[in-house]
């Protein structure tokens, strides 16, 4: 009944998610809207739950099995893909390579210009 | 006799969405089973296996995506509680995200617009179509927002589907070796750098690394959905002029 109840809630988030995207109009997807609305629910709360834990652990461990009937639509791409191989092949292989620099990079920096602030801080 | 009633079951499961889900979950646990055999190597990621072995099985049975899809939307159903879900490890990491809140929040807005700039821009660079490069721009996200992100910019959600879950293989097979090359053993680091680029698939890598790193991916996996949600759409109206569509 835990997990039952888990799934209930997360269900019910998408829910109000997309509605609200719907009636304000909003750019951002119905399911990103209820997550930042059950975390904000979680800030005010305190603590997430045995029933909200056990579903959203059952749900994320088994992650990568919910991108596998998307993936399967390769096949119905394999016209485009074939004739466009090239440009998709380096935008996926370059792209992902310097996001990942680029990101780690600029992380590293901010952590680092940040340390010297406050050591200069506790300098004073 | 056998014939016909073997044509006849096979007429009752292809019109079902009974076979369509039970394969998916069959190769998938298949797929699993291979990767602890191989030890867990990147390269044998479940999702990999799973799809190729689906492909081939619709391919020699004849069966359409459509048909199949009647019974794989069951799980694809479930990415969106998914993503909701994943204000779950984001409330329980908001400790480290407290501290960590001002190189996180400037990782994330740099890492989101250089890969949907990147993407778009290398595309168009080596002459793929308008729709290609805009089913390209939100790949690094995770599937519900990248296909929503890519049916609003003018892209083909489905072909996004794809190319999100390609991504998601190549950071999970690369980042690792790419950020040891890099020299950063931060894990906070690290793992905001492989959910920025690589979304759930690279979130999953990154908890066979370290619970630490696999936190920190998962959370960057979340934030970067609602960074890319918002930012792109605006991207992509100013890069529209630049490459002249």
């Amino acid at each position: 009944m835990t997990f039952l109840n888990g799934i209930t809630i997360l269900l019910v988030y998408q829910l109000v998610g997309e509605i609200s995207v719907r009636l304000l109009g909003l750019t951002v997807p119905g399911p990103v809207l209820g997550m930042i609305m059950l975390f904000i629910t979680l800030l005010i709360r305190g603590r997430a739950g045995a029933a909200l834990s056990s579903a959203s652990s059952a749900l994320l461990s088994h992650l990568s099995l919910l991108f596998v009937p998307a993936g399967v639509g390769l096949m119905v791409h394999f016209h485009r893909i074939a004739s466009e191989w090239l440009p998709i092949s380096l935008a996926l292989l370059l792209g992902s390579v310097i996001t990942m620099m680029a990101t780690a990079a600029v992380m590293l920096l901010v952590v680092r210009v940040q340390a010297r602030f406050t050591r200069v801080d506790q300098d004073d | 006799m056998i014939d016909t009633s073997l044509s006849k079951i096979w007429v009752y499961l292809s019109a079902s969405p009974l076979l369509g889900l039970t394969i998916t979950l069959v190769a998938y646990g298949v797929a699993h089973r291979l990767y602890v055999l191989a030890r867990h190597n990147p390269l044998l990621s479940p999702v990999v296996t799973a799809i190729v072995l689906l492909i081939v099985f619709l391919l020699l049975t004849d069966t359409s995506y459509q048909a199949y899809f009647e019974g794989g939307q069951f799980v694809h159903f479930l990415l969106g509680p998914a993503t909701v879900a994943l204000a779950v490890p984001l409330y329980q990491q908001v400790d480290r995200l407290r501290k960590l809140w001002l190189p996180i929040s400037v990782a994330l807005v740099v890492g989101v617009t250089v890969a949907g700039t990147s993407a778009i821009l290398i595309a168009w660079a080596f002459g793929a179509s308008q729709q290609t490069q805009l089913s390209l721009a939100p790949k690094s996200a995770t599937a519900p927002v990248a296909m929503g992100v890519s049916e609003q910019i003018g892209g083909l959600p489905s072909l996004t589907a794809v190319l999100v879950v390609i991504t998601g293989i190549i950071g999970a097979v690369l980042g690792t070796r790419l950020l040891a090359l890099m020299r950063i053993r931060d894990d906070s680091i690290r793992g905001v750098a492989m959910g920025v680029a690589a979304h759930g698939i690279g979130t999953a890598r990154a908890f066979h690394v370290s619970p630490q790193m696999g936190a920190f991916s998962g959370l960057a996996m979340a934030l970067s959905a609602f960074t890319t949600a918002v930012i792109l759409p605006w991207l992509v109206d100013w890069l529209e002029p630049l490459l002249g569509y």
